[in-house]
């Protein structure tokens, strides 16, 4: 089946000017495509560079170099004005909905502010009209319209937020770490949620997150980042059933299972932290932590090669 | 007859606001083993971090413990003066918290933050503290003790600080430690490494836990028993299997439903409980949960239910309980 690309990125490379004339290299040299209509998800630590990723594919932030392309049209290379109209099609949900909602807005204003800015509708009661459908669509009651953020549950807050992204009818919409902040409970029920929005409105999303069990309930592919580089990338199902990346298979058997039967089986742990990536490693930039590391690893970058169904970036993967 | 680290009963405490009492534990009773690791599991505001503060007497006003006893190794706790607990606290019991940077003194080196304890309750000098101070550091697997002891707070990892707050909540030897969220703010792998830590801290030291948790797997991995909080009161108490394999209660049904399971082929949608916590200054009439649960009668919502012993240590706090 041939799927339709909706956004691509060649190269991408995102460095941040640090200290003394150095670099953090939060994102490089990174392929990835994202086809239209699915939940691709990218996982990975703090500090992995998932968030500067998700920013700079949707060109919030200037990338340092590599380009990105948003159904066939380079983002990258369009001046402010020109990349306006594609900015309705990318919205973005945030991780904190107690900080991402303006306190002093009601929330009719603050899901209108979209509509409002980009000329959407004629009228006051035509924007007011919208609101109100966009409310009912994320299950918050009309009769709240004129209540101000701090009213809300951290669940109802992020429901506002979800209003206020599909509000411009866009294609994609990227979650960074949508249901992080919330209660397990809550947390389901905000992810039911998008699933539904998805249906209903066409969506693709970016779904950023460093919880793997709401990333298999949420997303068809993943992406596997480690320290600005992808590791893995590949169709969910098969990449939780046989992680070929080592680091995939440390960050799956670390999560802690909810099954006391489990809880004296040894699980080998991925020892030390995550290394600086203002100074990062070279050649693969796991194998200060990977047991499987060889000179190879040390001094070569092992590029993204197709094995077993999916794209892995690792010298030894398939032979450990 | 096991040897009781603590012994929690029939504890209340809460906060007198302007708008009223707000009963944050409601007529809770727990009872840690010596040497077990007890977990107390529930979502934000159900009172779980209120019963370590007022175990370790770190209510602040508006916050009051109203009623009931604590037990530390047979020692009573509440009414206790300031004084009595400081000789206490960080010696006898300790405590970790979710965020180790908020807990730690900036602008002092860890090393000289971890000898206090010790220069505090026990009797050393600051050349013994340091010795120990630097073992403490190597049991709990930090690497360099040496050149780590000069470090400041800022300059450390995040897994690296809570290893710091380990030691120094460990450096005297405590019979209890509380862990509230210790791996909340910590990434998967390094969360891992903390939770096996307590774990072989425990085993050697013979020291029991309390776990604060509202991640259903940190519980699973961690504990020997567990209570379910809600709204304040304990709603289910069991040994872990029993809660894992017989869980009783709606709500603790509810709750590990919307665990998302690794290997179960994946829903189209995921269970969730419908509407949210209610508001302890208005607790419904009868059950607290009954307006979330799906199977409330009418007795539910008038009378409140009592925590009933459905086989020997599993206590379930429901008029259907066991049926669940």
């Amino acid at each position: 089946m041939e799927r339709e690309v909706l956004l691509q990125a060649t190269h991408l490379v995102k460095e941040f000017p640090a200290k003394g004339h150095k670099r953090v290299h939060a994102v490089s040299d990174i392929d990835l495509t994202v086809y239209a209509g699915e939940t691709l998800a990218l996982v990975g630590e703090s500090g992995c560079g998932k968030s500067t990723l998700g920013r700079t594919l949707i060109n919030l932030i200037p990338a340092t170099s590599g380009t990105v392309k948003f159904e066939g049209v380079e983002l990258t290379a369009l001046s402010r004005r020109a990349f306006e109209p594609y900015r309705r099609q990318m919205q973005l949900i945030f991780q904190d909905p107690y900080a991402s909602l303006d306190p002093r807005m009601t929330v009719r204003d603050i899901v209108a502010e979209p509509l409002e800015t980009h000329r959407i509708c004629q009228t006051r009661e035509e924007t007011t009209r919208r609101v109100v459908e966009l409310l009912e669509a994320v299950g918050i009651q009309k009769e709240f319209m004129g209540r101000y953020p701090h009213q809300f549950s951290g669940g109802q807050r992020q429901r506002i937020g979800v209003a206020r992204a599909v509000a411009l009818r866009p294609k994609l919409i990227v979650c960074d770490e949508p249901v992080s902040a919330l209660d397990v409970s809550v947390q389901s029920q905000i992810l039911n949620l998008l699933k539904d929005l998805q249906g209903e409105f066409n969506l693709t999303y970016l779904f950023i997150s460093h919880d793997l069990s709401v990333v298999r309930f949420m997303a068809d592919r993943v992406a596997v980042m480690f320290l600005g580089r992808l590791c893995e990338v590949g169709d969910t199902e098969l990449i939780y059933k046989r992680p070929l990346h080592p680091y995939t298979r440390f960050l799956l058997d670390a999560i802690p299972k909810a099954d006391p039967r489990l809880k004296d089986e040894e699980k080998q742990l991925l020892q030390g932290e995550i290394p600086s990536p203002i100074d990062p490693p070279a050649g693969c930039r796991f194998h200060t932590r990977c047991p499987y590391a060889t000179n190879w690893c040390r001094s070569e970058v092992p590029q993204l090669r197709e094995l077993d169904g999916r794209q892995v970036a690792c010298h030894m993967a398939g032979e450990i | 007859m096991d040897e009781l680290t603590l012994k929690i009963e029939h504890l209340c405490s809460g906060f007198f606001t302007e708008r009223g009492y707000v009963p944050a534990v409601d007529d809770v009773s727990l009872e840690i083993p010596k040497g077990k690791i007890v977990g107390i599991v529930g979502e934000s505001g159900c009172g779980k971090s209120m019963i370590a503060r007022s175990v370790m007497g770190l209510l602040k006003y508006p916050g009051r413990i109203t009623g009931g006893s604590i037990q530390l190794a047979g020692k009573e706790l509440v009414g206790l003066k300031d004084r009595q607990m400081q000789a206490i606290r960080g010696c006898d019991m300790a405590m970790i918290f979710q965020e180790p940077m908020t807990s730690l003194n900036p602008v002092q080196p860890v090393g000289k933050q971890m000898r206090e304890a010790l220069l505090l309750h026990k009797s050393v000098d600051k050349k013994a503290a340091r010795d120990e101070v630097l073992r403490m550091m190597e049991q709990v697997g930090i690497s360099e003790p040496e050149k780590r002891y000069v470090s400041y707070p800022h300059q450390l990892s995040g897994g690296l600080r809570q290893r710091i707050m380990i030691a120094m909540a460990m450096i005297c030897k405590p019979k209890l430690l509380i862990a509230d969220e210790p791996t909340t703010a910590l990434d998967v792998t390094i969360e891992a490494q903390i939770l096996q830590l307590i774990r072989n801290l425990s085993r050697q030291t013979g020291m029991s836990v309390l776990i604060i948790s509202h991640n259903l797997g940190v519980i699973a991995e961690m504990c020997d028993s567990v209570y379910v909080m809600y709204a304040g009161k304990i709603v289910e108490q069991a040994d872990a299997l029993t809660l894992f394999d017989q869980r009783s209660h709606p709500y603790t049904s509810g709750l590990m439903a919307s665990v998302i399971d690794l290997e179960a082929p994946v829903a189209e949608r995921l269970p969730a409980i419908g509407g949210v916590v209610p508001n302890l200054l208005h607790l419904p009439a009868g059950c607290a949960f009954a307006p979330r649960c799906s199977r409330a009668s009418e007795r539910c919502k008038t009378e409140r239910p009592e925590l009933r012993e459905l086989a020997p240590g599993h206590l379930c706090r429901c008029f259907e309980g066991g049926n669940a």
